[in-house]
Order: C-alpha cells, then structure tokens, then sequence
C-alpha cells in the first residue's frame, strides 16, 4: 500500500517537494533503458548483472526512492524507451542528479558491467569504448551533444527513459498530475477552451482538433459518458504509442482524467494492441498505484470527481485501431467500423457519449493544462502546433524513437538526427504514415513535417511512422508489402475493400513476379479509384495511396519491371537467378553450407553448383562467398 | 487459475471455463477475455472449451466462431511447442525479412502453405510489427524478441530449441 493518500492539492506539491529533495540527494542514479529496442538487444540480462555486480562490489543502492539510510545514495532504476534504439542496450549514469554531468553509455553488454560498476561507478572514469561514436570517429560522453538528441524537442517524451516508469512518486516529482489540479481548480469549459487554444491536433492519424471534439461530446446531456484511449498503433513501422504508454504510462492516465473532468465522464478505457505485452504490464502497474494515491477513484483531489480506467487487451486486428472498430471490439463483438453519424461524442462505447483520443494526444495534455496553451504553440508551424514523435527505422544509421517540433524538415530528420542512409547508400524515398500513407521521394525531402505540408507531397503524416529506402528498395516491392498488409487486414464489410485490394495485391505480385502486362498500371489507377471511393472506413479510402504515391513518383520503376522484365534495385527476386562462376569459384563449400534449403552442391577443391530448383533466392551464398564467385 | 483439465474430462472443462467466466464476467464484453485467457493456456481454442463458454455465458456459439475468426490471436487449430513470430513490419521488409521466414520454415520442417510441423513442436508465422525496429529484422521465439537476425542466427537458434526437445 502507499505510505500515503494523496486527498488534496496541498498533499500533491509536498510528495512533489520530497521526491525532489529524495533525488537530489543521490549521489549517482544509474538509468537502464529497458524499452523493446533495449529489450531485444538484452537489456533485461544486462539489468540482473548490474544488480548483482553492485552488491558484489559492495556498493550500497537505495532499497526505495525514500530511503535515505544507505551510505552511497547510489539509485538504479529501469526506465522506458531513451530514443536510440539502434545502439541499445543504453545505460545513463548521473552524478547528483545532473543530468548535463552524466554519462552516457551504448550497446552495454553483460560482459561490461563489472568495469562499469568498477571504473565508472566507483571511480567516476568514463569507459571510452562504450560512448557513442558517430559516423567520424567522435566520441561523446553525455547523450545531450550527441547530434541525434541535440535537434529534438522533448515533450510527450520528456519523462520517458528519466524516470522509473513504475513509480509514482517518480512522475509526481517532475511535476506529475499537476496538470490535472490545475484542470480540476477551473471549470470543464475553460479546460475545453485551453485545449481548443492550443490547436493540438489528434496525433492517432485522422489529425482532428481535440479541443472540439471534446466539446461535441461536453455538450451531450447524458448522465454516463467514456473516455477511451486508442493504443492500438497497428502501423507498421511505427512503436511512438507503445514508447509512450511503457515508460511514462501516468501522463496518459492524467490526460484522460483532464479529459474526463472536461466531458463529465468517470469511467476511462485503453485499448492496448496485443503484441504490446510491456506497454499492458506498465499500465495496470500504474492504473494500480494510482488508485492506491488516491489519483484515480471517488473524490480525485479533494474535487469530488470520480474516475476510474479500465485496460483492454487487442486480439491482433489492425482495424481495430479505427475508433468505432474498436469500441465494437471493447464491447466484445468483431471489430468491423460502423458508418458515422452517429460519432462516438454522441453514441459511442456501449451506446454512451464518447470521446476516443490517441495515445499521444492524451499525453500532450497534462503539459498544456499545466503550462498554458501559449507555450504548447511555441513549437511547430501554422496549423500545426506542438511537437511530434515519429519512429524512424529502415536503412538508417540511427533508428529509434525521436520527438521534434511538427514542422521540422524531413531530410534534418534523416540525415541530422537520424545520422544520413546506413552505408553511405543514396537515400531512393522515405515512407510517411505506414499504410494509409506514401512514399515522399529523395527530392522532395526537404517537406516540412506538418499536416498540410506532407499531404501536398501524395503522403499522410499519420501516426509517425517513417520509413527510410536507399536505392536497394524496388518501389512497386514496396507498395505490394503495403497492399498486402491491407488486404489481409481488411475487414471483410465494403466490397471494394475486400475484394478490390485482393485484385490490386494479384496485379502487383504479377508485376513483382515478371508477369506483368501491358495496361496493369491503367488497372491499378482505375480499382484504386474504385477501392477509394467505394470504402466505408479510412482503412479502405486510403488502401490504395502506397500504390498511388510510387506510381507518382517512380512510374519508370513499375514501367521497367513490366516492359523491361527488370527489377532496377534488384530486389524482386523473380528477376534473379543466383550462379557460380567456376573460374573464381575455390570449392571451399562455404556457400554450400550456409545454404538454408541445401541447393548448392560440389566436390571440395572444385566449382560448386547451384540448383536454381531449390534455391530460394535469398541471397546468403552470395553474401558469404569470400571470391565473388556467385553473383545473379 | 490454470488448470490440468484434459480435454476429453469434462467436469474439468466445466470448472476451469466457470472459473473464467468468474474472472471476466459473462457479459458480452467478457468474451474477448475469455478467449485470451483459453488462447494463452492451450495455444489454441479447443472446440470443446468453446461449446462450454457458450454454454456457460449464453452467447450464441456462431458468434463465439465470428469473433474468434475475426482476430489474428485466436486459433482454432493446435499450434507448435515453440512458437516462432517472424516480424513482418515494414522496417524488417525494407531490411529482407523474407530469407528468414523462408529458413525458418525449412529448418521446423513444415509443410508448404502450412505454419506448424507435423510433429507439432514448430510453429512459424509473419506477425504484424512488434515495434523493435530499431533492430530489424526481428524475430520473436517463445516470447524472447532476438534483433538484427539472419538466415544463420534462425536456423542456430531453431537447431538449439530442438536439441533440447530431443534431450
Ligand atoms: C484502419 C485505421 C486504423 C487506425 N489505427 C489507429 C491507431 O492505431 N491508433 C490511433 O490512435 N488511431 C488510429 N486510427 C484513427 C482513429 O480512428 C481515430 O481517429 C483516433 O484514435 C482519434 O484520436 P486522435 O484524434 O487523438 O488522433 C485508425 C484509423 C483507421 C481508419
């Protein structure tokens, strides 16, 4: 149980002010990023041998934030996502609770541990090999100069990878649910109209005012209302939302409550995807302790609002994350999109006014109730206000999680913060909004990251999802994985979605697979009229934009693979059949044995072969062959 | 709550699925739970537990059937021992998850068109993206994500996983 209630406003700033002095005393605090990057790369190992190798080393470590009987105030703390996935496991040491002075270390492995609790923990050395090198050899020792975090501005993300997700007290001490007292001291109009001044947008893809939509539904008379969070992030390519409700779980939870002051609702759902186990766990974590404080429950700070939030698990549909698709599935049905009107601010979860906001929406809100719409302006650009996460991944040296002000160049993004094209490739096109998005091609990659500016450009920007290709993608490859993945995730309800991205997807695969035909291209622009207009929901209505996006850009490409029989990056294997070329070929068996599906064959000391029956086109043989003795 | 009923005992059937319905309720917005609950304990949904939970919260069984069709979670067929999820998210695409999949099901012997072997210790699926795109490819087995992996790493790891069940 929590050593105390939190009832009134007053009892919110005194935890504040102990929680501060609590980690201003300590003398270092070790932050292990434990975000799904991190994860993957072995962060939850790396975790157990700093604890071990702490008491090994008799280093005295806080048992709880509060204690303060241990002699080196020494305080570890798992934390979510800290951005730069690609380098994980990421480990933060710092000194006096000074950021700025702190050490920064990447790609920590097992093996390091010891060195670090010796040198660096004990002895305050910095372990030059573990910082973070960038592509010229410098080093830096504090994340804070490293290019890829020098360009962000953090807000939604602020708290995330700083503090220890599964704690309260931890949120409530850099000024946690203060955002909420502020809302609850004002009226539930003036909460709409702060939201309504800010101009945030919803971060969820549709990029509707959030300030107006929860007036529509402030006005509804009814006596039962819900607030449901969309945490379904089914894009792929695209873990903001996941980063967010991992690691900073509470500020979620707080927007929601400031959203339901603001509607008059007490009763709150998330939906969370079902591949985010982490992100489920953190948030009943803190759904839990927050009603042990007293946040959630009857009489929230002594205002006599009441509120409690429920969790819901996915079951792996990515239309769900469409908003009457997924109250249909909180609801226990199939979660198929309905026609609006009726919206949810009207009838929505079990037929009750409802407002339903992104994951991210929801965390921008504490901060805009707690410092005013006019410093939530101060970032982005006309129309565009505030700042904005976007994942980026794909053939970038830098992958992992940023959040800059909406409005920022793309190519600052890829090549400033992202650090430029992994090999030194060309930079071919970056894929903006997953799905319902597009392809913005090399030259135009200078788009400013806001809503209007991405939309001129034929993509959406959606959740937040950017994909980076260098030369080696083939664009129509591209644009059938996209197709694909709408076609099998189609609900099944409008025909032209079911059916139409069934024949746009056969039509691809044809054009992939070097049977493409004159007049498919005309095929392709007529069904994905059809398939647009013909659809209900947007998971239909914007089926079709990869394929319109490439045709737009990169028509040689579709143009080459059709008349020329060529994939020009290379990538459609159909076009491809792997050889030995005997004369450099050595007959050391190399490829034979990596081969997965044994389609290569010989005798040691002389040129092997391949059956280009079996093989499979992968590409390893290639790869391992040290003569360049198999080409395609 | 896990229970040891065989699915041939019907009393234990009918305990284990009331003691769901005790836990979720049997409302409609009880189903989706229940079946994760079932889905994550036998790796599939037996027919026999289905018939019972209809029975049990008077949903009709066709709509148990169009809801456990529906999500990508549910499977009305036994799945394999080791479960391993290749992420076909768009970052492993653009970095060539498909010689992955492709040594994964050749290395669990399964049959083409199939997901699990016929002696029911592999199954192997393309999964919608699990968010590690910092490290694609990747490539979740038995709930472990493994970054940047290739054909060899798969295969490695796969082989490791079947010395074990033959030991
Ligand atoms: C097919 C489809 C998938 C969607 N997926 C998501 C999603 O994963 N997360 C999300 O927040 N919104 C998603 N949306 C948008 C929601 O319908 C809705 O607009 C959003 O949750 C509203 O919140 P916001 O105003 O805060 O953005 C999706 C829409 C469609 C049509």
């Amino acid at each position: 149980m929590a050593d105390f209630k939190i009832n009134i406003v007053a009892d919110l700033e005194s935890l504040k002010d102990k929680v501060s002095a609590a980690r201003a005393a300590e003398k270092i605090r070790i932050s292990l990023c434990m975000g799904n990057g991190c994860l993957a790369a072995g962060a939850g190992e790396v975790y157990d041998a700093l604890k071990e190798s702490l008491e090994k080393h008799g280093v005295a470590t806080k048992s709880d934030l509060f204690d303060e009987g241990v002699k080196d105030n020494i305080n570890y703390t798992h934390t979510g996502c800290q951005g730069m996935c690609q380098h994980g496991p990421l480990l933060q040491i710092d000194p006096e609770n000074n950021s700025d002075k702190g050490i920064t270390y990447m790609k920590v492995t097992v093996d390091d541990v010891d060195e670090i609790v010796e040198k660096t923990i004990m002895n305050g050395e910095v372990i030059e090999r573990l910082l973070h090198k960038d592509a010229n050899g410098v080093s830096y020792k504090n994340y804070k100069d490293i290019p890829f975090y020098q360009l962000q501005t953090f807000v939604t993300m602020k708290d995330c990878g700083r503090i220890n997700p599964h704690d309260i007290r931890e949120y409530i001490g850099i000024g946690g649910y203060l955002g909420l007292a502020n809302a609850l001291k004002s009226t539930p109009a003036d909460v709409i109209k702060t939201m309504t001044d800010s101009g945030l947008k919803g971060r969820g893809g549709g990029g509707f005012p959030t300030g107006v939509k929860w007036n529509f539904c402030a006005k509804e008379t009814a006596p039962k209302k819900y607030v449901v969070c969309n945490g379904d992030e089914g894009d792929p390519g695209a873990f903001m939302d996941d980063a967010i409700m991992d690691g900073s779980p509470q500020s979620i939870l707080e927007g929601m409550r400031i959203a339901g002051f603001a509607i008059g609702a007490d009763e709150g759902w998330i939906y969370v995807r079902a591949e985010y186990p982490h992100a489920v766990k953190s948030l009943g974590k803190a759904i839990e302790e927050a009603r042990e404080y007293g946040l959630l429950g009857d009489n929230i700070l002594g205002s006599g609002m009441k509120f409690d939030i429920h969790i819901k698990e996915g079951a792996g549909a990515f239309v769900c994350g469409e908003e009457t698709a997924l109250l249909a599935s909180i609801e226990g049905k199939r979660g198929m999109p309905r026609p609006k009107p009726p919206f949810p601010a009207h009838s929505g979860l079990f037929g009750k006014p409802t407002i339903i906001n992104n994951v991210e929406t929801f965390a921008n809100v504490p901060k805009i109730m707690l410092l005013g719409a006019d410093v939530f302006k101060q970032n982005g650009v006309e129309g565009s206000y505030g700042t904005k996460t976007f994942s980026i991944t794909g053939d970038i040296v830098n992958s992992g999680l940023i959040e800059v002000p909406m409005g920022t160049k793309m190519s600052d993004i890829v090549y400033k913060i992202g650090g430029g094209v992994l090999n030194n490739a060309k930079l071919k096109a970056v894929q903006v909004g997953g799905p319902s998005g597009g392809c913005v091609p090399a030259d135009k990659a200078d788009v400013s990251m806001d809503y209007d500016s991405v939309k001129a450009v034929g993509a959406i920007v959606g959740s937040g999802g950017l994909v980076v290709m260098s030369e080696t993608a083939c664009m129509v490859d591209v644009a059938k994985y996209f197709m694909t993945f709408t076609q099998s995730e189609s609900c099944g309800k409008c025909t032209m979605c079911r059916e139409g991205t069934k024949r746009m997807l056969e039509i691809l695969t044809k054009i992939c697979d070097g049977r493409g035909e004159d007049g498919d291209i005309e095929t392709l622009e007529e069904l994905a009229k059809a398939v647009s207009d013909g659809s209900l929901c947007a998971l239909g209505k914007t089926a079709p934009n990869p394929v319109l996006s490439t045709l737009r850009y990169f028509r040689s490409e579709y143009e080459a693979h059709i008349y020329d029989k060529k994939c020009p990056a290379g990538k459609c294997t159909a076009f491809k059949k792997y050889h030995i070329i005997p004369d450099k070929c050595k007959g050391c068996s190399a490829c034979a044995r990596k081969c997965p599906v044994g389609a290569i064959s010989g005798e040691l000391k002389k040129p092997f072969v391949i059956d280009s029956e079996k093989c499979i086109k992968c590409g390893v043989c290639a790869a391992t062959c040290k003569f360049g003795a198999i080409e395609f | 709550m896990s229970c040891a009923c065989a699915l041939d005992d019907p009393k234990g059937i009918e305990a284990y699925v009331s003691s769901l319905v005790e836990k979720h309720g049997r409302e409609r917005h009880s189903l989706i739970p229940i079946l994760q609950a079932v889905q994550s304990r036998f790796n599939y949904l037996p027919k026999e537990l289905l018939l019972e939970v209809s029975k049990q919260t008077d949903i009709p069984l066709s709509n148990i059937y169009g809801v456990a069709t529906f999500y990508a979670f549910f499977s009305l067929d036994p799945k394999g021992k080791n479960m391993i999820k290749v992420c076909n998210g768009t970052a492993c695409h653009v970095r060539n998850n498909k010689p992955i999949i492709e040594a994964a099901l050749k290395v669990c012997n399964i049959p083409e068109g199939a997901i699990t072997s016929e002696d029911r210790l592999f199954s192997v699926e393309k999964v919608n993206c699990l968010g590690a795109c910092g490290l694609a490819p990747a490539v979740v087995v038995n709930g472990k994500v493994y970054g940047h992996v290739t054909p060899d790493k798969i295969t490695a790891l796969i082989n490791e996983l079947r010395d074990k069940e033959e030991a």
